[in-house]
């Protein structure tokens, strides 16, 4: 390319304005064109086809206070109010299904618009466009960012309290008698679920002065090499502190797999039923049972 | 041993309860080997307890010797009980891979005392027979 427009830093005349002008020039812009560029940028959210998930309405007012927020961030330059608003505006959406993608899918459209309205307002003096874009990107990217961000941790801050509950739901030790626990245990065990499983087994162990604990498994619908070997390993670890464990309610499916995969079962005590395990565990804790009808008893 | 007792080795009628206070590294660990064997034979103990409660790490080396004590007690007519192995601990030792074997494992002292009772007779010496108790 021969027709160079000659370097981006032409000299600055004194009509000119200076570095530190060209920021607050640009936002008193960006104010002044405030509903057109707004409704600008909610056309073209709409043409990608972007949040759905929410009414027309509230798109109306959540655009507009992304726009002000993002001049008030050009004008100062403080992330810091734009951080807490967008952590906020995913809190409310992120319930909605709205996605990571989307988010920063309308952040950097609102950037491409506001650039766009730039480029034709500075058309006459490309060395101007150049200085004003040059003190736009970074801000407007660094905007970009934030929001990205915000949004990313705030959904993780969701996944971490769920995953927080459900690990308190999911496995409860229960002391049905003297020495003997049940721990009953629902949905997929994955490696992280199985783990917390040990933990929860062994201290429960400890604090119950357990001998015998029944681990069922019957709401569990399918298990992977690496859980089953965690089991008995969970096994092996609880008849280390003194404790038996006995393994009930294996699915067929669940059972073929153990076998196909070949885990060494050999030291797992396995019982059909959560009643065989219980019975089982009664008479290895010298219990007998017996149902007060007239014909039993002692 | 010198200085403070990194091991205790008391006897509880026919059974030798010992702890262990700290973690001992191997030359240690074979000398407590050593120093139980002993007594097992001068006591003429039946049982014996090997409390570990108090570590917070068995290594390969450690649950080796305590394998290896509970099959020379067992040669020597005793049987053997390590009690008091923390959760954590146990799901290393497990995790790890350690082949603990035959040894017996109890979860504390009393546990332990109550599994000997189970496995070679209740605690009755025979100087206690000869008082004509129970």
């Amino acid at each position: 390319m021969s027709s160079s427009q000659g370097p981006a830093t032409t000299t600055a005349g004194f009509d000119s304005p200076g570095e530190d002008q060209l920021l607050p020039q640009l936002v008193a812009h960006l104010r002044e064109h405030r509903a057109r560029l707004r409704h600008e940028w909610s056309e073209r959210i709409q043409q990608a086809g972007l949040l759905h998930a929410m009414t027309p309405q509230e798109m109306a007012a959540e655009t507009t206070s992304v726009y002000d927020n993002y001049v008030e961030v050009l004008e100062t330059g403080s992330v810091e109010a734009l951080q807490r608003y967008a952590r906020d505006l995913s809190e409310r959406i992120i319930p909605r299904g709205v996605e990571t993608h989307e988010v920063v899918g309308i952040v950097l459209l609102l950037r491409d618009v506001l650039a766009r309205s730039l480029f034709e307002k500075y058309q006459r003096d490309f060395g101007l466009l150049n200085r004003v874009l040059d003190a736009y990107e970074p801000a407007a990217n660094r905007i970009a960012n934030t929001v990205a961000v915000s949004f990313v941790e705030e959904r993780e801050r969701v996944i971490r309290q769920q995953q927080d509950a459900l690990r308190e739901l999911s496995t409860p030790v229960l002391p049905v008698r003297e020495r003997l626990l049940i721990l009953p245990i629902i949905g997929v065990l994955d490696s992280e679920r199985a783990r917390q499983l040990t933990e929860q087994l062994l201290t429960g162990i400890r604090t119950h002065r357990a001998r015998v604990v029944v681990v069922d498994i019957t709401g569990v619908p399918e298990v992977d090499e690496s859980v089953a070997n965690h089991l008995v390993q969970t096994v092996d670890a609880s008849r280390l502190m003194g404790a038996s464990v006995i393994i009930t309610g294996l699915s067929p499916k669940i059972a073929q797999t153990l076998v196909t995969i070949g885990v060494d079962l050999s030291k797992m005590d396995t019982i059909g039923d959560l009643q065989g395990g219980l019975e089982e565990a009664e008479r290895l804790l010298g219990y007998t049972t017996s149902r007060d009808d007239g014909t039993g008893g002692p | 041993m010198t200085g403070p007792r990194l091991v205790s080795i008391l006897r509880q009628g026919p059974y030798l309860i010992a702890s262990i206070h700290t973690a001992l590294d191997d030359s240690q660990m074979t000398a407590f080997q050593h120093d139980l064997v002993d007594r097992i034979g001068r006591d003429r103990a039946r049982g014996v307890v090997i409390d570990v409660a108090a570590l917070d790490v068995l290594d390969s080396f450690a649950t080796r010797t305590l394998r290896t004590i509970g099959e020379v007690a067992r040669l020597r007519g005793a049987v053997t009980v390590v009690v008091g192995i923390q959760p954590e601990v146990a799901f290393t030792m497990v995790a790890l891979g350690m082949d603990t074997g035959s040894l017996h494992t109890a979860l504390d002292l009393e546990e332990g005392l109550a599994l000997l009772d189970r496995a070679v007779g209740p605690r009755r010496p025979v100087t206690a027979l000869r008082g004509g108790a129970a």
